[in-house]
């Protein structure tokens, strides 16, 4: 058992390896894309890959941005590895913060201890509502989940804007005739405890990492785990051994929902204290690659989403730096998506992995796959 | 009035048609090959960009409209890598491409040109005599070219699919590579070229966007519509007619939304614009009743099996 | 028109493929008018090789010879016009296209636009007439039968200007007068300047219709020679390399009460017809009954049926006693239904998960391998252990996954997980098909044993020698019905085989 321990050990670095490449291939093509944007990609990425590490300033507001893609992340590897694909990140994104933030307000004077928690309750239900539909349809009904997920993220952007300026708008906008589509600030019992003064560090981080562990032993050490990562391996055996894929779908949809609503809450509560226009700033989309990068595993999720505040911090400041739009980190997240998928043939391909595990100094038994293998 | 409104609808319905039945005419190709393009918003929204760039720059419709075609080619051709060589999950690389599409985009616009400006597109084109007839003549015979082009394309699309021999290697990839590849025909050439194809397709759809309907760019152009016109291929049957009248359908829908709006009639703008929308997700809901007749290796990558 | 071929030779050829050697430096040759049969188990070469004569694969070494010219075969289009076409075992026809649109696929490689349907029919019927072929060109391929598609194929490839016809494993899904029909089809193409190879692994047929065999074995050519001087025990024996017994069961005095009762099952199959018609069969503790027919008439539903994973429309089935019509396959497992799949890699596996996790797929809920929700991993590892060890699994450890294993060892994990559970019920679906004898001789112990220890054992197989060496009774379904079961001791294979083919003498 002990040379399989190692061996196992050795199928991993493998898949890293690999996953880095991708994410090299995937910078090297970016560079062309600053080029053509009339930058200097070495000055850019130089800016964005370590301006961030410099000071204090960067390395929480890395950090802040983490939280969010974690949980979204963790949502869809959920999703992923139970053979669902959601897509709609932003809409629950949205819906989470419609609920929490409506919660919130009509809350008062709950003390913290109890106001923080059903705050995040309520934004999973609302965001395991939203993802729920398009679970529902593809379960019942065979709609593509991933053109459902996405209508309605188009349609949660609508339904927000319509609260943010309608019912849920800050009366004081009102009043005041500034008509800001904001909510009120939630009060401060619900506001998560910055870590230092100064700084946007909060505790939602900490919540976010507790969350990935439980995701873990969720899917890995439980029976219903266990059941779901069936399901989305192979239905077909998993109907044969009596298990109710439909049932499951539309479960891993609803936490997958409701993981992102979460994602909303944590922003929330910890970043705006109120309900915003962009407050979802493409976190649905970033932690479909966050989840993607980090092996759908919620071990692999926690770095990668510190990875991925570091990029999204890093392109603000790029921005400012060499003056091309933030905006080419979006372009820069769909080559990596492309990358990794692409990779997946390489992974599978015996010769090259073979290779590979030899060069880390494994042995000739080069037919087995690493436990927990991407979706 | 309500005549008004109907009347309205549809003259101004027929040209919203027109991106929608470009680039579903397209992906319907690139789906009957088997593979699904979930990029085609990404590649409308960049093509829509360089196609106004050219026209913003050099003056020339006609050269913005091929330099549009040209990179929806070039997309088409980065999906065909993707799911065909690499074999890749086409939901997934298709949600990639659709980012990498988005942000390309929005940066080049960022860069080069700043703020909302407007070119001198195609207008419209009437044709004369024909137009004249009372009510027809004004809906049917004066529109912009691009979208007399888009209707061609209805029964040129049937005819290469179901009466030329390349459109019969395209069914035949579609439904039973294997049957496909014993006889010689080269799946993975075939599904290059339909996805290709449908990269060009919604080049063009990006094209009309915006230099024959809006005549502008802006960042949210395309609101959509290339998963609107994803969802239309199966709504369609995968049949060009089909296509047709579903992408009539909602532009009809999104019409009488802007109606409503422009006439003053009482109902919140935001819930007005998501109509489409949810249009689309009860469409997909009800059309799923039937049993699929569609392409059977749809989102299958193929491989020869190495077993001995 | 491609020349007719007097001669083929295939000299020395070697095929690797990544952590197998599939042929090693085989050679072979055939004459113009020869029937050729290739003799070989699942695995042992005869596929592969056939695959680099029509240009699917390219050898590592060796060369072909056609007419004593070296050629190189690219691929189908070179085979065509080479003259050689191929017939595979699982047809190459999209459903949803006519038997015209079929072939003209193949015709049209140069061109991209130009297309006449007619002229394809004018061909079409040439080649039907001159051999003999009755084909509809204008029917959808999903209207046809089994028997009708495969003389598509046929028609397909002699059209397409073969006169090498490749048949891979042709009489798989035929009932025995079916075969027959075949083999005087193929008499009969000799004498118009065809010749013929064609894999097998029945050996009647390859005694009935071939002029020399040729066995392989894990990929060596093993021996080869002239049909009529070899007896079939023979040719087994070469086919595995060993002698082999085959394990049988003899007839009980009693068998005990019944356990499996299906009374008048109609179901609906996946088309929106009835697939079950009204079938009634009933398995016994202690009893194998076998359900004999060509694939395809039923015996899928009915396999679905039994474990819930299709409605029941009408009628009834009970499990000991309990009325399971229509329950959920969960309960149907918790009641004592043991189940080994069709398909062993999707239905009975998940392929990505390790050979422990699949050992686990039908008890992970109970105690003592979870406990309140949660998996205990030392529990579970001490069963997955005890379980390779005495199913002999073959597998680096349990933690590799299961689609690294072979045939013959999936086959085990899901024998070991369905019958250690002590089911009262066993319904086995084609368990051998694929595997190599020696796995086919375990799986046939297995179910003995099963047997033995009070189980009722459904056996739904295409192969009557199984059938005939295992079952106390045996019932044939043809058409959603199942026309006939008879004791062991009265089936004669032409018996069966009329029965197959739905020719009844009346008895239910």
């Amino acid at each position: 058992m002990e040379k399989n321990k190692a061996d196992n050990y050795r199928y991993l670095a493998v898949s890293v390896i690999i996953v880095l490449a991708s994410l090299l291939i995937a910078l090297l093509l970016g560079a062309f894309l600053f080029l053509i944007a009339g930058a200097n990609p070495f000055e850019a990425y130089g800016v964005m890959l370590t301006q961030p590490l410099d000071g204090l300033f960067g390395i929480t507001e890395m950090l802040v941005r983490a939280a969010p893609l974690m949980l979204v992340g963790l949502g869809i590897a959920i999703a992923f590895r139970s053979g669902i694909l959601n897509i709609g990140g932003e809409g629950q994104i949205m819906l989470g913060v419609i609920f929490g933030t409506a919660v919130g307000l009509a809350l008062p004077e709950m003390p913290k201890i109890v106001l923080v928690p059903v705050i995040f309750l309520s934004a999973f239900i609302g965001g395991g509502i939203w993802a729920g539909i398009a679970g529902w349809m593809r379960a019942y009904l065979n709609v593509n989940e991933i053109l459902s997920t996405v209508m309605l993220n188009y349609i949660a952007i609508q339904v927000y804007l319509y609260l943010l300026r309608g019912p849920l708008i800050d009366p004081k906008e009102v009043s005041y005739g500034t008509g800001v589509p904001q909510s009120a600030p939630l009060p401060e019992a619900a506001w998560l405890t910055r870590f230092i003064r100064g700084f946007r560090l909060h505790s939602g981080l900490v919540i976010a990492i507790v969350l990935a562990v439980i995701v873990f032993l969720f899917l890995w050490k439980t029976t219903v785990g266990y059941r779901m990562r069936a399901v989305g391996a192979e239905p077909k055996a998993a109907t044969y051994s009596g298990m109710n894929v439909k049932r499951n779908l539309v479960l891993a949809m609803v936490l997958s929902g409701g993981f992102a609503g979460m994602a909303g809450a944590v922003e929330v509560l910890g970043v705006h204290h109120r309900a915003l226009e962009s407050i979802s700033a493409g976190y649905g989309f970033s932690g479909i690659v966050v989840a993607l990068f980090g092996g759908l595993h919620p071990l692999g999720i926690i770095p990668a989403s510190a990875v991925f505040g570091l990029l999204i911090v890093g392109s603000d400041m790029m921005q400012r730096a060499v003056e091309v739009p933030a905006s080419i980190i979006l372009a820069i997240q769909g080559l990596i998506i492309l990358a990794i998928v692409s990779s997946n043939i390489f992974l599978r391909n015996p010769k090259l992995r073979d290779r590979l595990f030899k060069l880390l100094g494994g042995g000739k038994e080069a037919k087995i796959d690493p436990e927990g293998g991407r979706a | 009035m309500i005549l008004e409104i109907i009347i309205g609808v549809i003259i101004s319905g027929i040209p919203l048609s027109a991106s929608l039945l470009f680039a579903s005419l397209g992906e319907m190709f690139s789906q009957r090959s088997g593979v699904f393009n979930l990029g085609t918003e990404g590649i409308m929204m960049l093509s829509a960009f360089v196609g106004f760039y050219v026209v913003y720059i050099i003056g020339s419709p006609v050269l913005g409209i091929l330099a549009a075609m040209a990179i929806g080619g070039l997309m088409g051709m980065l999906m065909a890598l993707v799911s065909v060589t690499f074999k890749a999950q086409q939901g997934i690389s298709g949600i990639g491409l659709y980012m990498f599409g988005w942000g390309v985009s929005g940066t080049l616009f960022r860069v080069y040109v700043g703020g909302v400006t407007n070119i001198d597109g195609i207008g419209k084109v009437a044709i004369p005599v024909l137009m004249d007839i009372p009510v027809i003549g004004q809906i049917l015979f004066n529109q912009n070219p691009m979208v007399y082009l888009a209707y061609l394309l209805v029964p040129v699309s049937g005819y290469v699919l179901f009466r030329t021999s390349w459109g019969l290697k395209v069914r035949a990839v579609g439904t039973t590579p294997q049957a496909a590849d014993t006889l010689g025909v080269s799946v993975e050439r075939i599904r290059y070229q339909c996805v290709t194809l449908g990269g060009m397709m919604s080049g063009l759809a990006g094209a009309y966007l915006s230099i024959g309907q809006a005549q502008m760019f802006a960042d949210n152009l395309t609101a959509g519509r290339g998963f609107i016109a994803v969802a239309l291929v199966y709504f369609g049957r995968w049949k060009p007619v089909g296509i047709m009248w579903g992408a009539l359908l909602f532009s009809m829908a999104h019409a009488l939304q802007r109606s409503i709006q422009v006439y003053g009639i009482d109902f919140p703008y935001e819930i007005a614009v998501a109509t489409p929308y949810v249009l689309v997700i009860l469409v997909l809901a009800l059309t799923y009743k039937g049993r699929s007749l569609g392409p059977l290796a749809l989102g299958k990558p193929y491989n020869r099996e190495f077993r001995g | 028109m491609a020349e007719i071929i007097e001669r083929l030779e295939m000299n020395h050829i070697t095929k690797r493929f990544p952590g197998v050697l599939a042929l090693d430096d085989v050679t072979m040759n055939l004459q113009k008018g020869e029937v050729l049969a290739l003799l070989g188990e699942n695995g042992a070469g005869n596929t592969t090789l056939m695959n680099i004569l029509y240009g699917l694969y390219h050898q590592d070494e060796g060369n072909v010879l056609l007419n004593d010219k070296k050629i190189q075969v690219q691929g189908p289009l070179d085979a065509l016009e080479y003259g050689i076409g191929m017939v595979h075992q699982h047809f190459m026809l999209v459903p949803n296209m006519t038997v015209l649109e079929n072939i003209a696929l193949g015709m049209y490689q140069r061109t991209r636009f130009k297309m006449d349907l007619e002229k394809v029919r004018k061909r079409v019927l040439e080649v039907a007439d001159r051999y003999n072929l009755t084909v509809k060109p204008d029917a959808y391929i999903w209207q046809l039968s089994v028997g009708e598609q495969q003389r598509v194929e046929l028609v397909k490839v002699l059209t397409l200007g073969a006169n090498l016809l490749i048949l891979d494993e042709p009489t798989a899904a035929l009932t025995p007068q079916q075969t027959d029909a075949l083999i005087d089809l193929l008499r009969q193409m000799i004498t118009q300047d065809t010749s013929i190879i064609f894999i097998s692994h029945k050996l009647n047929e390859v005694k009935a219709v071939s002029d020399r065999v040729a066995v392989l074995r894990n990929g060596g050519l093993v021996f080869e020679g002239a049909t009529k001087d070899h007896s079939a025990e023979d040719l087994a024996e070469k086919m595995a390399g060993r002698e082999i017994s085959y394990p049988k069961t003899s007839k009980k005095e009693e068998y005990g009460r019944p356990i499996l009762q299906i009374e008048k099952v109609v179901a609906e199959g996946d088309q929106g017809t009835d697939s079950l018609q009204g079938v009634s069969v009933e398995v016994r503790s202690g009893e194998i009954v076998g359900i004999a027919g060509v694939s395809g008439n039923g015996q899928r539903e009915l396999a679905d049926v039994i474990n819930g994973i299709r409605p029941v429309k009408e009628g009834r089935i009970q499990l000991d006693g309990v009325d399971i019509s229509n329950y959920n396959p969960q309960q149907i497992i918790d009641l004592g239904m043991g189940y080994i799949p069709e398909d062993r890699m999707h239905e009975g596996t998940i392929p990505s998960f390790t050979v422990r996790e699949n050992l686990i797929m039908k008890d992970y809920r109970q105690e003592p391998l979870a406990k309140n929700f949660f998996l205990r991993k030392g529990q579970i590892d001490d069963h997955a252990a005890s379980l390779i060890d005495s199913f002999k699994v073959k597998t680096p450890s349990m933690a590799t996954s299961c689609a690294s294993l072979s045939g013959g060892n999936i086959q085990k994990v899901i024998l070991a997980r369905e019958i250690t559970r002590k089911p009262k019920a066993l319904v086995a679906a084609y368990p051998i098909r694929g595997l190599d004898i020696g796995a086919s001789e375990y799986v046939h112990s297995q179910l003995i044993q099963a047997r033995e220890e009070g189980m009722a054992v459904l056996l739904i197989s295409e192969e009557l020698d199984e059938l005939l060496d295992l079952c106390d009774r045996i019932a044939v379904m043809y058409e959603g019905k199942v026309l006939d079961v008879l004791p062991r001791e009265e089936c004669t294979k032409q018996e069966l085989g009329l029965l197959m083919a739905g020719v009844s003498h009346g008895k239910e």
